[in-house]
């Protein structure tokens, strides 16, 4: 079982770089698929293993984008630096605002990290001699990577910056999620009164789990930055932290991989429905989302491991409750 | 002072719409704890079957908001007892998914029914225009507003206070599992509470037309102020959430009259810091 996964997980991996082969007129797409999986991953990192439920997400991915914007606009155009000052610059908002999740119950966590979100998104709106408001951020122009590579029209250096920095971050986050910090966190969402009766700072472990997750989202809306070369209102807005939730869903939380094939799915799906009519696609989303919670909430990729399961008629410890 | 007058009237009557709206979702989450963030929904419904009989069969406004509330109770008994009912025992995270998905497609068919745009009312005669009260320029559609949310907010406090049935609620909302062992059914009492409000929240909504507006995307754009509501006045009271939708109501125009360029921002940071400071709501039952 394990060495299938392992072989899966090569052959991803790898699918993802022969993309500049199998799908070269759709490199722009490809990236902003890989950008939404790194926002749902961290997404993941909260939710899915640590399973606190947040509905403001978005918050750090704008703070990221913001970030990032900002600096390139203001002649800090070098990608690399950029997206590090904007990872950090999210990490500490995140840490900030730690305190205020990490207590209370999922129905107090939604409405703070609702509540959170919200303020940003009226900040971001209210300051728009800094921000640009509603027009979104005009001015941001990037330098090339290393000093050589320039941002073509085609795509082809975004998405190859995107690949790295995505593959570089899922490593740290695989490496995260199978140490004993990471089964710490799985037994938390399992049970934090028992994990507190065994000794374990539930409180902190979460913060910091928080803040890491918070820096990957903002990694996240730097890089979406960087490749637009523009920052909207609506990396901040509440419809993204509620599609973030749909992509995790679809694809399967508390599985890694789960937001990279949900926001696949999802954002091939919004392309081609809502080019046939918005309204269409906004239906089909509500429908599969009843569905999904209808028929068990692992998403498909926890569909695809029963199905494996079942054809090998082998136990398999399913780590998503 | 006029103005001041004039800011806290308006803010006391879109105060009552709110409480109107979201008591029913206080119930929700007090009563069997689902997290019903379609609730906004059923207000657009009762904002849309209002707008409806009026233009199209010509009914009179005061039967068109009765019709209102019924068509939103039916919808709410229907959709719980074909999904809802199926997630009281499930985590939080599916009951989110479940309404958000719920509000998506209730948005779609809005949208495909009456298009994006923004629904017209026409009030009766008796209703609109404009009173002076030493000085004060009073909406006459304001007063009604104020008059049906006072009326409703005692009628209310009297079923849940002084009869068998409001008995049973608390009781249900206090613990569920004491009270069925005490021989009250209260899936039949969730059921009739489910009912009344989201039949309250389809009013709310017709009545809404007139100060919030109609469109497609209401069950978005209010689902933040009800969870305010019930956020800040607790679950599983009256007091709460109507001293929390009044407060809020005067806060949301006070602030648009008197700092435009903040905005909502205002809002959104007394939640947090209310949120923060009492997480049980404003009035905590003891």
């Amino acid at each position: 079982m394990r060495s299938t996964f392992r072989w899966l997980e090569v052959a991803f991996w790898l699918v993802l770089v022969a993309g500049y082969v199998l799908w070269p007129g759709k490199l722009p797409l490809a990236s902003q698929v890989l950008i939404a999986g790194l926002f749902a991953l961290s997404y993941d990192l909260v939710l899915g293993y640590a399973g606190i439920l947040s509905l403001g997400h978005a918050a750090y991915f704008g703070v990221g984008a913001y970030t990032a914007g900002l600096l390139a606009a203001h002649g800090w155009g070098e990608p690399i630096s950029g997206l590090m000052v904007a990872g950090l610059v999210a990490a500490l908002v995140g840490f900030v605002t730690s305190p205020l999740v990490v207590r209370g119950t999922d129905l107090t966590r939604l409405m703070i990290t609702t509540g959170l979100g919200l303020l940003l998104f009226e900040l971001a709106n209210r300051l728009g001699t800094i921000t640009g408001g509603v027009d979104g951020l005009q001015g941001v122009e990037m330098q090339p990577l290393l000093g050589a590579l320039r941002f073509d029209i085609y795509g082809r250096t975004a998405y190859g910056y995107v690949l790295v920095v995505v593959f570089v971050l899922f490593l740290a986050a695989r490496r995260l999620v199978r140490s004993p910090y990471g089964l710490s966190l799985r037994g938390i969402r399992a049970n934090p009164g028992r994990m507190r009766a065994i000794g374990c700072r539930v409180d902190l472990h979460l913060a910091a789990i928080y803040t890491f997750a918070a820096a990957y989202a903002g990694v996240a809306g730097a890089l979406l930055t960087q490749t637009t070369q523009f920052v909207g209102l609506d990396v901040l807005s509440f419809g993204r932290s509620a599609e973030l939730l749909v992509m995790l869903i679809v694809g399967g939380a508390g599985l890694l991989y789960g937001g990279f094939i949900g926001a696949a799915v999802f954002m091939i799906a919004h392309h081609v429905l809502s080019s046939l009519d918005p309204v269409y696609w906004q239906f089909w989303l509500g429908v599969c989302l009843i569905a999904i919670v209808l028929v068990g909430r692992d998403g498909i990729l926890g569909a695809g491991r029963r199905l494996l399961t079942l054809r090998r008629r082998r136990p398999v410890t399913v780590t998503a409750s | 002072m006029a103005s001041l007058l004039g800011v806290l009237f308006d803010g006391l009557a879109y105060g009552m719409l709110l409480f109107l709206m979201s008591v029913g979702l206080s119930v929700t989450l007090g009563l069997m704890n689902f997290v019903n963030l379609a609730h906004g929904a059923f207000a657009m419904l009762g904002g849309y079957v209002c707008v409806v009989l009026m233009q199209r069969w010509g009914v009179p406004f005061l039967g068109a908001l009765l019709l209102a509330f019924f068509a939103s109770a039916v919808a709410g008994v229907v959709l719980e007892r074909l999904l809802y009912r199926h997630f009281y025992r499930r985590s939080h995270l599916d009951q989110v998914l479940l309404t958000i998905g719920l509000v998506f497609v209730a948005i779609a068919i809005a949208t495909w029914l009456f298009g994006s745009q923004q629904q017209p009312l026409r009030l009766p005669p008796i209703l609109s225009g404009q009173w002076t009260l030493v000085g004060v320029d009073l909406n006459v559609y304001r007063c009604f507003l104020l008059a049906v949310g006072a009326v409703l907010a005692f009628a209310l406090t009297v079923v849940l206070e002084r009869t068998r049935f409001g008995a049973a609620v608390r009781a249900s909302v206090d613990d569920a599992r004491v009270a069925e062992a005490l021989g009250i059914r209260v899936s039949l009492v969730f059921q009739l509470t489910f009912a009344v409000g989201c039949g309250l929240a389809g009013l709310g909504g017709a009545l809404g037309i007139e100060v919030l507006g109609l469109d497609p995307t209401f069950p978005l754009k209010y689902i933040v102020y009800f969870l305010l509501v019930v956020a800040v006045g607790g679950t599983g009271s009256l007091k709460g959430p109507l001293l929390a939708a009044l407060l809020l109501g005067v806060a949301d125009v006070a602030g648009k009259y008197y700092l435009p360029q903040v905005g909502a921002f205002i809002l959104y940071a007394i939640m947090v810091l209310l949120l923060i400071a009492r997480p049980q709501g404003l009035v905590a039952r003891a």
